[in-house]
């Protein structure tokens, strides 16, 4: 994936909210989570180019950057839908029907399959490992929302607000 | 460490005594154990992940990784209990439920750590049957001289830390995580470090493989001589391996005090002109215009009388690829003119250093020998001596390759013998030309920018008539009565060592593969 | 208390008192809730002092490991030589975990204190709260505290007007269960892959940054102030079964229950009276089958064992299971216990780092054993020899996550036997994978 032309992350509010990370701590390393944060904020995505940018910034190399990346799922390495639906199906959300609430995301979104973007570009759907609200289930996440005691008939109604 | 404390530890029932802060791994060398392992290297940084050397530590619970246990006083090591072979086995048993099980067609096969211990202490069954997918991602050129098989790799970091730690230029990384995980690089980037091709040596599995060497050969069949590259003045400690009379690749050779366990990738490709087959086969001597070949006596006798029927001034042009042994006998075949001797050395501006190791770079001086020739009274005024080329009666030319020196400058000296392993256009001058075995066909020792003398080892018979050079001189020595002959080139250093302070007290079972540094203090050549 | 539900009366609620308390989120309103005393309280103190009441509370780590937090802390240097570093561990994610959530959530500016405490004990300058990338509400919740906190002097150059400098600063993960292992969750600070680091050097020697540095939950964080307040000698007395299990614990029940959430009990309260009473018991018609009690990664119980079971360190134990984080997942008689046990290894697969042989390779694998058994394709051969690779990921790599793997499987075939041979013998109809790991 490469962009055409590449207009760079940090620069003016941003490149200043980076600087004020980096007295946070003894590395400039350690800023690497937070600035791959604000990437994918201003981007909705971390291309090849932003982790060059990334990694001239805080002094990496690169391929240092891609590792991290790669390490961590909620980065997204590719363009993703307009809203990006994670539904939790570990063990207790399963145990609770999980997977119902999958299918019915899959269906009213129109993605054939988990990590396909829709053909109106609007969502992307995946299963996610346990979101860590085991007690609402199903929990799901649509961007930043977090939404507790999602069933499959709740769907519909629950998509009507991301259009 | 030296002065570290010393702790007593029993390993596989061997007593061992080692300085405090040593780990398992390393002390169970010392007790003749070699503890099965893959990301560990001595010259990297730990990283524990490859589980393999796990063994039975008595009075711990769990096993333990040999590789991240500190040797402790009254330990007691079991490597070869049922606990500690099981956990290997099933260490090698993971390892294998991906791997193409593709040995046929791996360069690595007969040097690979994944064979030899599956070999050793692994299953001779999988139970990853019958239908499971393995995982599979394609060959990736990484750029430089270096191919990545994802498929055989065990995921064990050594090329990764290796760039990150020793080149401290971090363009690989692990990518991905769990099962899906492999070793990556930037697109945009490529493994063009000037070190970069010690990678392939460091992955224990075909994982990483040089394309120079792909195919060319199966491990089994190479013959591995211990040499010192020739790249340049760094004097790294190298293996020439061989096949049938055919250099093949050149490799790093440990040498703590040299270059650790690495050389650089220009160190690497010094190796294809020593297969060269435009090389001179037989003694040559000048009837009119035309060299015709003799015999080795023949030829000796012609060169004695031109030495001997002439006086005045004489000159040697050498290179500095020459052994020291012949760069020593040429002067002694000259001693009684006088002598201007001179090399000349390509010179590069910048060096490349191996950052995390100590005094270890690619070197401007990009020849092997320049130490040597200058503690043996050779100056790098080479062009001096050429001028100086027609005033001579004598000129004897050891395997300089005469770029930029005419036919007609050589002509105009007196008598021209040329020691040579190629002929070039303008050695066709010369009134005798004697044909000498290449670095790979001779011992010999070199002398490092350190001042350390190092010993490398034939590797592969020379073509034809041609005999190393310390031989051929030492024949001519001895046809003109000066000293010599010489039955090996440990006779030839032995008699250097004599006459040469320098090298005072100096032999080849001194030297060994490893090389000694010269005493400091003495005077340094021959005219000094 | 059992939030969203009503606190039951046999709900000892400390640490929950104010779930659901949208007030008690402020900073005005938690000091009306008697909030930062304990703080003022400790920073009156020598730091020794401080460590000595928390050890003398028997407080131990509720994020798992539950070793006491008073030692732990009692490893830092004395003499400051390097800076030191407290790491507020928040990066929940323990399937059937989801209590730190809610003290995020509801008592943001608890959290602050027990930090800012533990952080004066162990003569730290900065603490890192890692916050699991998924938990945005929470997030923003603890920003706007944290803020409020500065804003008030609470933190920063002048801390509670005494002079001394305490600094804290929130840190998104970005998805990744490994980093609330202590070293992976160092190494992510750090800016690198969240992988796990062979140990020793132990974090009090050599933790974030290459220096001195203690980690904790935020459950036992958050349990500081009120061991400060009330003294350690009260959190000790809370115990209902063994004296070394003391204090109160926010058990996270999920799964097949009536009123799933958090409730709060005194350590050693019986496992049974908390899903039959305070949840009130399995869905109608369903009777209880078995329970993991800390978090996925402990050994199943069966329906016996966890009605006898009695939930502290030590019980649980005895039951041959572990307290762990206190995620209680239920299981009724309608569960599929393979299915569930491939979800299970299939989220292990999914977050292991990838150093470990044994778990890189092993996880996987046992994932694929066992969706074959689940596709009806499994042989009678698949069990032993999902135990022995079990075996062979259990106690042999640098963290834990592989025995974790390996717990539910192994506990899970030994008591659920017959549901996998259903499977293998064909007396259960296949039941192919949704989507394949």
């Amino acid at each position: 994936m490469h962009e055409t032309t590449y207009e760079p992350v940090f620069t003016g509010d941003r490149k200043k909210q980076l600087d004020q990370l980096l007295p946070r701590f003894p590395t400039k390393r350690a800023a690497l989570l937070p600035a791959l944060w604000m990437v994918q904020q201003a981007r909705g995505w971390i291309s090849d180019h932003a982790m060059a940018e990334v990694a001239e910034v805080l002094g990496l190399t690169p391929a240092y950057v891609k590792g991290v990346v790669t390490f961590y799922t909620m980065y997204h390495q590719h363009p993703v839908g307009k809203h990006f639906v994670q539904v939790c199906t570990t063990t207790p959300c399963n145990l609770c029907g999980a997977e119902g609430v999958v299918k019915a995301f899959l269906e009213h979104t129109g993605c054939k399959e988990l990590g396909a973007t829709s053909p109106d570009g609007k969502y992307t759907v995946i299963e996610v490992e346990c979101l860590g609200a085991c007690g609402f289930p199903t929990p799901v996440m649509i961007g930043d929302d977090f939404i507790e005691n999602v069933t499959p008939e709740g769907v519909p109604e629950l998509l009507r607000k991301y259009q | 460490m030296a002065d570290q404390p010393l702790v007593r530890l029993t390993i596989e029932g061997v007593p061992v005594s080692v300085p405090q802060g040593t780990l398992v791994i390393e002390a169970a060398k010392q007790a003749g154990v070699m503890i099965p392992h893959y990301c560990y290297h001595s010259g990297l940084p730990v990283a524990g992940v490859c589980r393999m050397c796990l063994v039975e530590i008595e009075t711990t619970p769990k096993l333990q990784i040999a590789c991240a246990t500190q040797a402790a006083e009254g330990m007691v090591v079991n490597v070869l209990s049922a606990q500690a072979r099981e956990a290997r086995q099933g260490v090698l048993e993971f390892l294998l439920i991906n791997h193409p099980l593709d040995c046929p067609i791996c360069d690595q096969a007969g040097e690979c750590e994944l064979q030899d211990y599956v070999f050793q202490e692994g299953r001779s069954r999988t139970r990853y049957t019958p239908t499971y997918a393995k995982r599979f991602n394609p060959v990736e050129d990484f750029g430089g001289d270096v191919l990545y098989v994802p498929n055989r790799c065990i995921l064990c970091t050594r090329c990764v830390r290796f760039m990150e730690h020793v080149a401290e230029e971090p363009i690989l990384n692990v990518s991905e995580r769990g099962d899906r995980a492999y070793i990556g690089i930037h697109p945009d980037r490529h493994l063009d470090h000037p070190w970069a091709g010690n990678v392939v040596d460091l992955c224990p599995v075909g994982s990483l493989l040089s394309k120079d060497f792909l195919h060319k050969a199966r491990a089994w069949e190479l013959d591995k001589t211990p040499g010192v590259c020739t790249g340049c003045s760094q004097g790294c400690n190298v293996n020439l391996d061989t096949r049938t009379d055919v250099v093949v690749r050149v490799r790093p050779r440990a040498n703590l005090d040299v270059n650790q366990y690495f050389m650089c990738d220009h160190g690497r490709m010094q190796y294809r002109w020593m297969n060269r087959g435009d090389r001179i086969e037989a003694p040559l001597v000048a009837h009119g215009h035309e060299l015709a070949a003799v015999s080795w006596d023949h030829a000796f006798a012609r060169a004695a009388e031109i030495v001997r029927g002439t006086a005045g001034r004489a000159a040697v042009l050498a290179s500095p690829r020459a052994s020291t042994e012949a760069l020593f006998l040429a002067k002694r075949v000259l001693g009684r003119f006088d002598l201007t001797a001179a090399f000349r050395v390509q010179r590069v501006s910048e060096e490349a250093p191996l950052i995390g190791v100590p005094n270890l770079a690619l070197r401007s001086e990009r020849a092997p020998n320049v130490t040597g020739a200058t503690l043996l009274g050779y100056t790098e005024q080479f062009e001096v001596a050429v001028k100086a080329l027609s005033g001579s009666a004598v000129v004897l030319v050891l395997d300089d390759p005469l770029e930029g020196v005419s036919a007609d400058l050589l002509r105009a000296a007196g008598q021209v013998i040329y020691l040579g392993t190629v002929l070039p256009d303008a050695a066709r001058a010369a009134h005798v030309v004697l044909p000498i075995a290449n670095v790979a066909e001779e011992d010999g020792t070199f002398v490092n920018r350190d001042q350390r003398v190092q010993r490398y080892f034939q590797a592969k018979v020379g073509p034809g008539m041609a005999r190393p050079a310390w031989w051929v001189l030492g024949e001519l020595l001895a046809e003109l009565k000066l000293g010599g002959p010489f039955g090996s080139a440990a006779e030839a250093f032995a008699w250097m060592a004599a006459e040469e302070p320098r090298f005072g007290g100096l032999s080849y079972q001194l030297l060994g593969t490893r090389g000694m540094v010269l005493p400091a203090g003495r005077p340094a050549g021959v005219g000094a | 208390m059992g939030y969203p539900h009503q606190p039951h009366l046999k709900e000892t609620v400390v640490l929950s008192q104010y779930f659901g308390d949208a007030e008690a989120r402020t900073y005005d309103g938690w000091v009306k809730r008697g909030g930062y005393q304990a703080l003022e309280k400790a920073l009156a103190m020598e730091p020794a002092q401080v460590i000595e009441i928390v050890k003398q509370s028997g407080l131990r780590g509720r994020g798992g490991a539950g070793f006491p937090a008073g030692v732990k802390w009692s490893f830092m240097p004395k003499e400051k030589k390097k800076p030191h570093y407290l790491c507020c561990n928040a990066d929940e994610s323990e399937p059937g975990t989801f209590k730190d959530r809610e003290i995020m959530r509801w008592t943001p500016h608890g959290l602050i204190e027990g930090c800012a405490i533990a952080q004066y004990a162990i003569q730290a300058e900065v603490t890192y709260i890692y916050v699991r990338g998924e938990f945005t509400e929470p997030l923003r919740i603890m920003e706007g505290a944290l803020a409020e906190a500065y804003r008030h002097g609470v933190l920063g150059p002048n801390a509670m007007g005494t002079g001394k400098r305490l600094d804290m600063y929130l840190h998104r993960g970005a998805g990744a269960y490994i980093c609330g292992e202590e070293t992976a969750l160092m190494s992510s600070i750090e800016g690198r892959r969240g992988n796990p680091r062979i140990r020793p050097p132990f974090p009090a020697a050599y933790g974030v940054f290459g220096m001195p540095t203690t980690i904790n939950n935020v459950e036992t964080l958050a349990s500081v102030p009120h061991i400060i307040n009330r003294g350690g000698a009260w959190y000790k007395s809370l115990s209902l079964s063994h004296p070394k299990s003391t204090g109160t614990k926010l058990f996270s029940v999920c799964g097949n229950v009536k009123r799933p959430g958090n409730y709060e009990v005194t350590m050693g309260f019986p496992l049974g009276e908390l899903i039959d009473e305070l949840c009130g018991g399995v869905p109608d018609g369903r009777t209880l089958k078995a329970c993991i009690p800390g978090g996925s990664s402990v050994p199943i119980l069966n329906r016996e064992e966890s009605e006898s079971c009695k939930l502290d360190y030590e019980g649980c134990v005895e039951q041959g299971t572990m307290l762990g984080s206190g995620g209680l997942i239920v299981f009724d008689d309608s569960a599929d216990m393979v299915y569930q046990i491939m979800r299970l290894a299939r989220f292990y697969a999914h977050e292991s780092c990838a150093q470990c042989t044994q778990c890189r390779e092993g996880t996987a694998w046992t994932v694929r054993i066992l969706q074959r058994i689940l596709a009806g394709q499994g042989e009678a051969k698949d069990l032993d020899l999902l135990l022995d690779l079990s075996e062979q990921m259990t106690g042999k790599t640098i963290c834990v996550l592989s025995d974790s793997c390996a717990a539910p499987v192994v506990s899970g075939i030994k008591k659920f036997r017959g549901e996998f041979e259903a499977y293998i013998n064909g007396t259960r109809r296949p039941r192919p994978v949704l989507v394949h790991a």
